[in-house]
């Protein structure tokens, strides 16, 4: 029993050594790395993904996926683009609701496309998806980039608290709540009755829906939420780079967010994965980023390591649960 | 010298002994049927012959020598193939690439494949089973009759000297079945033995040489078919004597409960109606396949139905989803419990709430104390051995596994209990625990309903039991007839009258 315990632990706890290892290694490759406006640099880098995994991690537990995650975060920012530069708002409450609203709505529409369209798996619908948004990212503002929003609305993603002037960049504040974010999250998918839910038609559709469960709504929720994490999502991006650019649309946010979620223990098939686990993916996608930047490999050679981290993610995730149903087969002996 | 010999053959399960020296005998170019009640043990023998489980113990013998298939390929390189009940048919490819689907033909030095070749003696291996159709066509544009031909050429084509058939009949029409017994016999002329596996009794008279009847993993009898009848064959097949294993309580019978009249689903059920009152357990038996399953999944709105009335407590109920029927105090225990019944990543506790999460919420969030009060209380009554509700449920054994499913309906605070096969795969000691669990129920005036194909469970615990059969109730008998015993409800579950 205690071997058992103790093996879960190690499995549970494997994602944060990685990460504590990958921070050793590039301590001492580059003197550079383990400075203070570095690690602040790291967390600022990790907010947008953390943002974008958060949005994956529900659909991922459901054993659903999202590819139109980027794509929507983008264009609740070139929406925003949109009402300022031809309808001349410059209201931020509302750019930031239009924003958000954009984004629940494209959440929603997935959420119908699964369950009452009955595509068969939202891997094509969301990639549909993805497709029309990047198109509409570039309609809704010509494909022109945007600048020059207002305070309001880039406060959130550019913001520093306790920012000194004896050169300490402050802790970004799209980190910040990031955290709040997922302590919410938290609380969500592990205290309330539709967290545990969506859980369980991850786990076992059909013996959720013959509990009494109505996947149906439990999967349009998720998909909604997902949306609505993109939208703010979208919304940090703007304050981080101060544009809405439309083109961004293809960059690769949903794969990004799906290692983040895989190397915190979420899995294809459905039923697993944590916040925190994701959090320490997203912090290690960020910083094998910075890392790389730093030890100045091309964007080239970043890719082709990312790449390598997400199919040894997956590869992780298909060893361990075939390593669980041996386990359990054993156990049954 | 016979075909194909096997010696106390035994093959374990956890908790189970799915085959128990099991001895069988095929002589060359016979038709040999097997039979026995569901859970004999037949499917456990298909697949010791075809090589997809090897034998604890005892040997098989071959044309005299001793043969061991470690898989279905080395079984298959002796010349025994199987047709599954299932067929395994690409609907998507042509007949002749199914039938060529493991050894294609490929041009000398080229790695094209010899297409026209491969037509050519696809058609005359269908033209050998009596079927002229086009090999090119997609196998899926034909019928089941044909489909099952195609599997069946397939085994003609490696020169199959024992063709095991799995029920070939169980989804063919008339026409088909007449087809199907043509091409046996003529299989049999051509020397190749046959063993036939069904469920029918006069499918068994007028094809097969000789029978074996099996029963709990042992082998009963194999004689010439000419020396049995139909009620010799039944009697060999039930056979057990009732043991003391079952705790049988007395209860008064109260009000009705569930009422179902003229329920029809096209191609399962077929008229069915029946009551079942608080206070009773009602048993329904009959083989797999006969429309008990299908009877309470759409009564559960698990599927839909196309027509037929459901009155709950003597009031027309509407029920169209699981979600509705739960609300008016239905609970179904599914026969699948690991694939319906449990969500097996999930902690004890998580699956204990999983019908009624929405009644164990303070405010926004999930009252775990009450959950953890919930959980000890079912751990307690129901007897089931955890160590922690916080455990995954997959790791349990299949008992406790059983009693949380049961748990499950139990804090939903359900009035009507539908089990479906709820001793299946379970240990004898979990056994008794789940009828002591049912007693508990009828006592405290709720109604169970009982599915099971186990006619020793049936009538030890069932205070009436109804008899289905290709989906229509054959008939229905109370605990005090006379002719509540195995042999009158094994009649009635293979078309015959109750009398």
């Amino acid at each position: 029993m205690k071997t058992k315990k103790m093996k879960d632990i190690v499995s549970k706890a494997a994602p944060l050594l990685a990460l504590i290892l990958l921070f050793m290694i590039l301590s001492v490759a580059t003197d550079k790395f383990l400075t203070m406006n570095n690690m602040m640099n790291i967390l600022r880098q990790t907010a947008v993904n953390g943002l974008i995994s958060a949005a994956m991690l529900v659909v991922l537990i459901t054993a659903g996926i999202d590819l139109s995650v980027g794509a929507n975060a983008i264009l609740c920012a070139c929406v925003m683009g949109m009402l300022k530069n031809s309808l001349g708002i410059t209201n931020p409450f509302i750019l930031i609701l239009a924003c958000i609203i954009t984004g629940l709505c494209v959440g929603f529409l997935n959420g119908l496309l699964l369950t009452k369209m009955h595509l068969p798996h939202p891997f094509v619908s969301t990639l549909g998806m993805k497709n029309v948004l990047c198109g509409l990212a570039l309609l809704v503002v010509s494909t022109k980039t945007i600048s020059d929003f207002p305070a309001g609305v880039t406060f959130l993603g550019s913001s520093n608290l306790f920012k000194s002037l004896d050169g300490f960049s402050g802790i970004p504040l799209c980190f910040v709540v990031l955290l709040l974010i997922y302590g919410v999250y938290h609380f969500f998918l592990n205290k309330t009755a539709l967290g545990r839910m969506i859980y369980c038609v991850g786990g076992n559709p059909e013996a959720a829906r013959l509990s009494g469960i109505n996947s149906d709504n439990v999967l349009i929720f998720v998909y909604s939420l997902s949306g609505f994490m993109c939208a703010i999502a979208g919304l940090v991006i703007v304050g981080r780079s101060a544009v809405a650019n439309p083109s961004a649309a293809i960059s690769p946010y949903d794969t990004d967010a799906i290692a983040a979620c895989i190397i915190g223990g979420a899995s294809f098939m459905g039923g697993k994965g944590t916040i925190w686990g994701t959090l320490i993916g997203a912090l290690m996608i960020s910083t094998i980023r910075n890392g790389l930047t730093l030890l100045n490999t091309s964007s080239s050679v970043q890719y082709i390591v990312i790449g390598m981290v997400i199919i040894a993610a997956v590869f992780i995730d298909v060893t361990r649960s075939r390593m669980e149903a041996k386990a359990r087969r054993l156990a049954a002996k | 010298m016979s075909l194909m010999e096997l010696k106390d053959v035994t093959k374990r399960f956890p908790g189970v002994v799915a085959l128990r020296n099991m001895s069988l005998e095929i002589k060359p170019g016979e038709i040999h049927g097997l039979i026995g009640e569901n859970g004999a043990g037949k499917s456990t023998l298909i697949k010791v012959l075809t090589g997809v489980y090897t034998p604890e113990e005892g040997t098989l013998i071959m044309e005299g020598k001793e043969v061991s298939f470690k898989n279905p390929r080395e079984a298959a390189a002796h010349g025994i193939a199987c047709v599954y009940q299932e067929l395994n048919i690409v609907r998507l490819l042509s007949v002749t690439d199914n039938i060529f689907i493991n050894k294609a033909l490929k041009k000398k030095n080229s790695p094209l494949l010899e297409y026209e070749k491969m037509h050519e003696m696809a058609h005359e291996v269908m033209l050998s089973l009596g079927q002229d159709i086009d090999v090119k066509k997609e196998c899926g544009t034909y019928g089941m009759g044909i489909q099952q031909m195609v599997e069946i050429a397939k085994a003609v084509l490696i020169d199959a000297k024992l063709i095991i058939m799995d029920e070939p009949t169980s989804s063919l029409g008339e026409k088909e079945v007449a087809q199907l017994m043509k091409t046996v016999r003529s299989l049999k002329e051509k020397g190749i033995s046959i063993l036939f596996v069904s469920h029918k009794l006069e499918e068994l008279f007028e094809l097969c040489d000789r029978v074996t009847v099996m029963r709990d993993g042992e082998h009963i009898l194999t004689k010439d078919i000419s020396e049995m009848d139909n009620d010799s064959l039944i009697s060999a097949m039930v056979g057990r004597t009732l043991d003391n294993q079952y705790p049988k309580i007395e209860t008064t019978r109260g009000k009705e409960a569930l009422r179902v009249e003229h329920l029809n689903s096209t191609g399962l059920l077929k008229d069915v109606s029946f009551h079942a009152n608080y206070g009773e357990i009602l048993g329904f038996a009959g083989l797999v396949g006969a429309g008990r399953t299908e009877t309470f999944r759409a009564i559960f709105g698990a599927d839909g139905h196309d027509s037929g009335n459901i009155y709950i407590n003597e009031k027309p109920a509407t029920i169209k989803t699981p979600k509705d029927a739960i609300r008016q105090g239905i609970a179904f225990l599914t026969e699948d419990r690991k694939g319906q019944g449990l969500v097996l990543t999930q902690s004890v506790r998580t699956n204990l709430i999983l019908s009624s999460m929405k009644k164990c919420k303070k405010g926004l969030f999930l009252d775990e104390k009450h959950i953890d009060q919930l959980a000890v209380d079912n751990v307690e009554g129901l007897k089931i051995k955890i160590s922690d509700s916080k455990e995954a449920v997959g790791q349990l054994s299949g008992g406790n596994q059983q009693k949380v499913v049961i748990g499950k309906w139990i804090n939903t605070n359900a009035d009507i209990y539908i089990f479906d096969e709820p001793t299946r795969g379970i240990d004898v000691g979990a056994k008794v625990e789940v009828y002591n669990i049912m007693n508990h129920l009828i006592k405290a005036g709720k109604c169970v309903i009982m599915i099971s194909s186990e006619l020793p469970e049936i009538i030890g615990m069932s205070d009436r039991v109804i008899i289905m059969r290709e989906g229509k109730i054959m008939g229905e008998l109370s605990r005090d007839s006379d002719l509540l015993n195995q042999e009158t409800i094994m009649k009635a579950a293979w078309g015959g009258a109750i009398q």
